[in-house]
């Protein structure tokens, strides 16, 4: 079977993931970019018995002046002939209401001379909008095919499918005339390279587009008397091309389409007018906000405690089947509870991906970021940066990413830098093991549980010192750029499930396999530490243990001289002569040597902590309610009284609140600042400042 | 004038998009010269303003607003 290559390309909000899915199907898998963080959807569909298409979903764009790292990887593909996505086809989708503005970006892409097949998309909805199409006369006009389809009622895709099986019959000559806005230096960049599309020159020179060395280097190092222009005269171009294009979009529309004003239904003003709303615009999205964190709580609770129990009952069945040794220890001590505690975040990772990707299919999102942005660009935000922001509260690593469709590079690092503040899932289990411990389950006013109101309380911190520090960054650094925003105000749809779950579906997955890795790494590291000592202490614990219950004449029943070998071996392993090495420099904060250890294996990934304890206290399972009770029987080495009391409590909540702890974060944040800088910059500052809040919280509690 | 200056509810007919400080991709999105803009009438957030250009509704901020140049078309008075 021959295989072809397809790109789709569109602006963003046009529906050309929901056209990716119902060509793909669930035929599709989400990767990456080679060295960079822009996600990449692939996936095949069977275009007839003979013929196969890989279709690449290029990141959305409106036009191919790429101005952020999602469009320039659009623009390089389709630059590129000798990428290995290059296309032999290209499908534009356009909305059938923003056709207009859409077609700025087939002309363009139409000038590059490949195959370009217009499909125009929500064509169900033409009617109810008073809009029609004159098919036949607007493809004479564009040079091209027209497929009118929608993804929602999944019409048009045989007609789009039999387009793309027969593209070479599709003309590849421009539209639209563009170099008559500066003929003479058209004319100069044809002559000095004769064998080039003269628009994809004129592209590469414009755009910093990174792709194949050669073709870039011919470019930049004319051997041929060529010279480009400045470039504020470049930028003058641009807009003429721009203008030059729009006027043969309107002359090429006006007699193609007509829209019946009067049908357009005022359903965008009527919601508009309740959810942008000064007073009730912020209150829903409180409310909103409220609905989705009820949600990650109480929703995700009961299959989380359904994965727990089955993890510890898969544990204790291995344990029973294995003969004991130490790779059956490996397996049901460190790899199973290891796996556990990626697993367990599922349910609430999975609902916040729900809630946020129904959040933004239904335009809500855009409104968001209307309604916060004149409070955010205050502290040198964006009001791009509340979608960072709020997924934040599930995972650091795609809110990062998010936080790529912010223009402007200031407002987009302080979001990148501010991020790892926000409440993120990986915090709960710390949190909630801490709160139940040291906190009382009472009532306030017989309304409020205490427990609840400190979670709460919690969040609201990591939000508040996320926006504070933004604010103290944006005093300190320079904008070298003038600031700019602008977003569009997409119409409010009804979400596809078919999208929503795919979005949910690929992001778990991605969360799962990326900080999975880690999360068992360590879990792995961590055994094979506590399992193993330097020196005779430990291998000869059994022996030592006996002499000193012999010698104190005490009397133990089995299980209470195992306990006591477990803790002498721990105590004399690997990780225990670290423990002791890190004791003074956790002690002012009302640690002891075994939660340091659990603190340190934290920079790691935050939710180890109750993992490292249970494997530290030996209790051999992760059973929270056990892990609790030896916490609360604890005794603090140096003053007495219970380790874990209210002082060292808040100590620790605090420093897990600010301290930066987690490998994957920073791994992010390298790639998308491209430096080490930044990373850095967040471990040191966000860790030293949770050690001297956490350090004054020990002091004046104690 | 600039569109900074329309009332919400007022439509005007852009007339200069010369300005550096105007992102290339507020041109893209079809703010251009002869184009037809209007404020949308919502409520009092001027900042940042929400607009329909040419039927693509989009919004930008006060400060990106004042470059760009208009002839006011009519006066449509708000009736509430």
């Amino acid at each position: 079977m021959r295989q072809i290559n397809v790109a789709l390309v569109g602006n963003p909000n046009t529906g050309k993931t929901s056209v990716f899915n119902s060509l793909t199907g669930l035929n599709q898998k989400v990767g990456n970019y080679p060295g960079i963080t822009v996600e990449k959807k692939e996936g095949v569909s069977k275009i007839s018995r003979l013929l196969k298409a890989h279709i690449l979903d290029l990141p959305g764009t409106y036009s191919l002046n790429a101005s952020s790292l999602d469009e320039n990887v659009a623009v390089q593909i389709l630059l590129n002939k000798n990428d290995k996505n290059y296309p032999d086809v290209v499908v534009v989708v356009s909305d059938i209401e923003n056709l207009k503005r859409n077609l700025l970006l087939f002309t363009q892409i139409k000038d590059l001379g490949l195959p370009t097949i217009l499909a125009i998309n929500m064509a169900d909805r033409m009617e109810k909008k008073g809009i029609s199409i004159d098919t036949k006369q607007l493809e004479k006009q564009l040079k091209t095919k027209i497929a009118l389809v929608s993804a929602r009622k999944n019409e048009g895709f045989d007609y789009l499918k039999s387009l793309i099986e027969n593209y070479k019959q599709i003309p590849t000559e421009s539209c639209c005339e563009v170099s008559q806005i500066d003929s003479e230096y058209f004319e100069s960049l044809k002559k000095a390279y004769p064998n080039q599309n003269v628009y994809k020159l004129w592209l590469i020179i414009n755009n910093d587009v990174n792709f194949g060395d050669l073709e870039r280097n011919t470019i930049k190092n004319p051997t041929n008397g060529f010279t480009p222009k400045p470039i504020s005269e470049l930028k003058r171009l641009q807009q003429k091309e721009v203008i030059a294009r729009y006027l043969f979009i309107n002359k090429a529309l006006k007699t193609s389409l007509t829209k019946d004003i009067n049908a357009a239904t005022g359903l965008r003003a009527n919601i508009d007018r309740i959810l942008i709303h000064k007073f009730w615009g912020y209150l829903i999205f409180a409310l909103i906000l409220l609905l989705i964190f009820q949600g990650i709580y109480s929703w995700a609770s009961y299959p989380m405690d359904l994965i727990d129990l089955g993890f510890a009952n898969l544990s204790e069945f291995t344990k029973a089947q294995l003969p004991d040794g130490k790779l059956t220890r490996l397996i049901t001590e460190g790899v199973i509870p290891g796996i556990g505690g990626i697993v367990i975040f599922v349910p609430q990772i999975a609902l916040l991906f729900l809630f946020i990707s129904i959040l933004e299919e239904s335009g809500y999102m855009s409104r968001v970021v209307f309604l916060t942005d004149r409070i955010m660009k205050k502290f040198g935000l964006s009001g791009k940066s509340i979608v960072p922001l709020v997924s934040g509260t599930a995972c650091a690593i795609p809110a990062v990413m998010a936080s790529r469709n912010i223009e402007n590079w200031k407002e987009r690092l302080i979001t990148i830098l501010v991020i790892p503040f926000t409440t993120c899932s990986a915090r709960l289990p710390v949190y909630l093991i801490i709160i139940a411990l040291v906190i009382p389950d009472a009532y306030f006013l017989g309304v409020f549980n205490y427990q609840g109101l400190v979670l709460f309380g919690l969040y609201f911190l990591g939000f508040g010192v996320a926006i504070f520090s933004a604010w103290l960054l944006h005093l300190v650094m320079k904008n070298a750029k003038k600031t700019y925003f602008v977003i569009e105000m997409p119409d409010y749809k009804l979400p596809i499930p078919k999208n929503v779950l795919i979005t949910v579906v690929d992001k778990t997955k991605s969360f799962v396999f990326g900080a999975g890795k880690i999360i068992l790494a360590i879990s792995i590291i961590l055994w094979v530490l506590a399992s193993y000592g330097p020196n005779a202490n430990f291998n000869e614990a059994e022996k030592i243990v006996q002499q000193q219950v012999e010698q104190e004449n005490l009397v133990l029943d089995e299980e209470e001289m195992e306990t006591k070998v477990a803790s002498y071996k721990l105590r004399h392993s690997y990780i225990g002569y670290m423990g002791k090495a890190i004791e003074p420099v956790v002690q002012p904060l009302g640690y002891d040597w075994k939660i340091g250890i659990a603190v340190i294996t934290s920079f790691a990934a935050r939710e180890v902590f109750v993992g490292t304890l249970a494997t530290i206290y030996s209790v051999g399972s992760e059973n929270e309610e056990t892990i609790k009770q030896r916490m609360s029987k604890e005794v603090n080495p140096v003053i007495g009284g219970k380790l874990f009391n209210l002082a060292s409590g808040i100590s620790l909540l605090l420093f897990y609140a600010f301290a930066m702890q987690c490998m994957s974060t920073l791994a992010v944040v390298k790639r998308e600042t491209n430096s080490w800088k930044w990373p850095t910059f967040q471990l040191v500052f966000m860790t030293s400042f949770a050690y001297i809040v956490s350090l004054i919280a020990y002091q004046l509690l104690k | 004038m600039s569109i900074a200056d329309l009332k919400s509810g007022e439509k005007a007919i852009i007339t200069d998009t010369s300005s550096q400080l105007i992102p290339l991709k507020l041109l893209e999105m079809g703010c251009l010269p002869g184009s037809e803009v209007e404020v949308i009438k919502i409520n009092k957030i001027k900042d940042p303003l929400y607009l329909n250009i040419n039927d693509t509704f989009l919004a930008i901020r006060l400060e990106t607003a004042r470059e760009i140049g208009v002839d006011i078309l009519e006066k449509e008075y708000e009736t509430n």
